[in-house]
């Protein structure tokens, strides 16, 4: 088969068995993303990876003792230990010294260490029928979805998201505001046990198709990604289940096209997103926080500049003065390279002009060193009258907050201070309005 | 192959940072997949490299998402491993399909393997099975370098605005910490797997912290309980004919359900702990 033979055949969907996969998957995707997000908000990322792991000593006893592979049956074998290990995770965790981290280490690591011993043993037994389906649970293949087992997914992705949609409100002020959930009447407990609850069957529904270790980006990743986006709960749920869509999708493509497992694809698929949102999302996004650092570093050195003109023509009463590097270095020592670029770039925004190496104020950049000087002033006689701190200590203080203050908090320090003439200093305050200056 | 682990474990329970030590354990896939894809052959020593490097960049990349990216620390572990989790099988499925080097064995691992691959010299002299001397090797290298560490490693652990304002960079021991952690993963990776080494590190070292308060103590219990874990579970495989790994790990288990409830500071006595931990 040719490879664009294979993207067609997929893209029509035509082929059952194909049909079955993509829907299995982006039924589980969908639903694993949306219950994710409340657990990631609740600072529980981990646990579904627990999960994940516990369920495997639950399929096996299941398996042991009903000999069948029948999904129902499964199912509730890894709904039980399942939810046993988040109780026990619970339990250990509030009552010893242990650390959450610990207790969720351990747990799921004996837990898993249990699973693979009851499947060294159904190994040996003869008595059972038809064992390899097993595996599927370890790495998930969701080729091996059946008709019957899309039935049973698909109806417990469709109650999973139905009963999200429901309980919405009770989640929401759970995960981010507990003790305010009890105030207000919510049945608290009984909240957290249908989201351990959905939780489990989250996992135990979604690890027939991305397998155990990978069952726990489906939950956490998603809903990741979606918070660098948007700080709004249901746009987070909404694009969660999205992208979680499009994972199922292009994962189920993937291993298609290479008979490969899906679940690695899918998990490719939200990564590749989740590490593009962290780098680029806007906002929150690690190149946009340093382009805004860089941006206000410039800003800084750019100010500082203006107000060492300023207080150089303080000096000699004269502003309009010209001055080279080396006057302004002396005034204020900074590094040489970082100055001369500040002063192209306030030469750019017309601050400054410059003369064959001498520069200049503008009437603009009079103005705004000239308020630069007047905020470091006000704020070191506010620390000194209002919080008593030792004139000889407060200039570094006022060097930082002068870059921050708004017109706003600019007025009501000088109405605070009722217009004060001079600093602690004895340095006159510069008012726009005052002749002299 | 206990031994390191239990020792390396109490640190990074005392840390919490067993969850990162779980993500480093599977995320040292790639790294001893590419290893192999470039180098063509099972060498023990490549693969560790390969291994601990990207064990690292696990670690760094953790960090990194954490510290610039504002993602809470438990997401970014999260994310991160099973990141390195899903190149490493896809890796595996796709370009080294018809090697030994398959899903099974790294998930699950096997010990009973390990005498079947003997380190035979060039003069034909048997010295006894390749791993065996490995993890020898490694397991000394672990002891000494607790042993003469040991000092740095208690400071950054439990105060590491002191151990800044002393001189030790709590950074620099956090990376050699965690690329031990890294060794020692890939070094018991064959015998017992990725999930279950987890259970080797942190097992033994959180019944041990339920019995002591003093460091040196709990590494001492927390390395007497790996070893007597090893030993049962090796002995209960043995006579039933099933996973070693899997036998040690719920001998390990049932230790610490034992010391959960049995301990002074487990899960009965809570008011008597409360009573001796107050200074």
């Amino acid at each position: 088969m040719t490879v664009f033979g294979a993207i067609s055949d997929f893209f029509n969907l035509a082929d059952p068995l194909i049909r079955n996969v993509v829907l299995g998957t982006v039924l589980l995707a969908i639903s694993s993303a949306m219950v994710g997000c409340f657990t990631f908000l609740r600072k529980r990322a981990l646990v579904g990876d627990a999960v994940s792991h516990a369920v495997l000593p639950g399929i096996c006893l299941a398996f042991m003792f009903q000999g069948t592979k029948d999904p129902f049956v499964l199912m509730i074998g890894a709904f039980v230990t399942g939810w046993l290990s988040l109780w026990l995770i619970d339990v250990i965790t509030s009552k010893t010294k242990l650390h959450e981290d610990t207790v969720i280490g351990l747990i799921l690591s004996v837990f898993f260490g249990i699973g693979t011993l009851l499947l060294s043993f159904i190994q040996q037994m003869d008595s059972l029928p038809d064992k390899t389906g097993l595996n599927h649970f370890l790495f998930g293949s969701a080729v091996a979805i059946s008709n019957q087992d899309l039935y049973a997914f698909g109806g417990i992705a469709v109650l999973l998201i139905i009963s999200v949609l429901i309980l919405y409100k009770g989640f929401l002020v759970l995960s981010f505001d507990e003790a305010y959930t009890r105030t207000i009447g919510f049945p608290v407990k009984l909240l957290k046990l249908t989201l351990t609850t959905l939780t489990v069957l989250a996992v135990v529904v979604g690890i027939q198709a991305v397998g155990v270790v990978l069952m726990a980006a489906m939950l956490i990743t998603p809903a990741a990604t979606t918070r660098f986006w948007t700080p709004r709960l249901p746009l987070m749920i909404l694009f969660s289940a999205i992208l979680g869509a499009l994972s199922g999708f292009f994962g189920a493509y993937g291993s298609y096209i290479t008979n490969s497992p899906t679940g690695p694809w899918m998990v490719m698929v939200l990564s590749m997103a989740a590490v593009l949102s962290f780098l680029f999302a806007p906002k929150k996004g690690i190149i946009s926080n340093l382009i805004r650092q860089r941006k206000y570093r410039a800003q800084i050195v750019e100010e500082n500049i203006l107000k060492a003109i300023y207080q150089l023509g303080e000096q000699h009463s004269k502003f309009y003065e010209e001055y080279t590097v080396d006057h302004l270095l002396d005034r204020r020592p900074m590094q040489p390279l970082k100055l001369t670029s500040g002063l192209s770039r306030l030469k750019k925004q017309g601050y400054l002009t410059n003369q064959s190496g001498q520069w200049t104020f503008s009437e603009q950049g009079k103005l705004r060193g000239q308020r630069l000087v007047k905020l470091h002033r006000l704020w070191e006689l506010y620390l000194t009258t209002y919080l008593r701190i030792a004139p000889d200590h407060v200039h570094d203080d006022a060097d930082t907050i002068e870059h921050i203050i708004t017109p706003e908090l600019e007025q009501r320090l000088e109405k605070l201070l009722e217009y004060p003439e001079t600093d602690p200093h004895e340095s006159v305050i510069p008012y726009k309005s005052n002749p002299n200056n | 192959m206990a031994i390191p682990c239990a020792i390396l474990g109490c640190f990074l329970v005392l840390r919490k940072m067993v969850m990162v030590g779980d993500a480093i354990s599977h995320a040292v896939l790639p790294g001893i997949v590419l290893a192999y894809m470039v180098t063509k052959e099972f060498d023990s020593m490549y693969m560790l490299i390969g291994a601990a490097l990207i064990g690292m960049f696990t670690t760094f990349l953790i960090e990194f998402f954490h510290r610039a990216g504002g993602l809470q620390q438990d997401a970014a572990i999260g994310v991160t491993f099973t990141w390195m989790f899903a190149i490493g099988v896809i890796l595996v499925s796709v370009f080294t399909s018809g090697t030994d080097l398959d899903q099974d064995c790294v998930l699950y691992g096997e010990i009973l393997n390990i005498p079947f691959n003997r380190w035979i010299t060039e003069s034909g002299m048997d010295l006894g099975p390749i791993s065996v001397w490995f993890l020898g090797i490694l397991n000394i290298i672990v002891i000494m370098g607790v042993f003469v560490a040991y000092k740095e490693l208690f400071i950054t652990t439990f105060d590491p605005a002191f151990s800044l304002a002393i001189g030790i960079s709590g950074v620099i021991w956090h990376y050699i910490l965690m690329g031990s952690v890294s060794f020692v993963t890939v070094a018991s990776f064959e015998s017992v797997g990725a999930i279950l080494v987890i259970a080797f590190l942190v097992a033994p070292a959180a019944s041990a912290y339920l019995l002591t308060y003093q460091l040196k103590k709990m590494i001492f219990y927390a390395v007497g309980f790996g070893v007597l874990s090893v030993g049962i579970g090796y002995y209960f495989s043995y006579l039933f004919n099933c996973s070693t790994s899997g036998a040690i790990v719920t001998v390990n288990g049932i230790i610490f359900g034992v010391v959960l409830l049995t301990s002074k500071q487990g899960l009965f006595k809570r008011n008597q702990a409360e009573v001796i931990s107050t200074p």
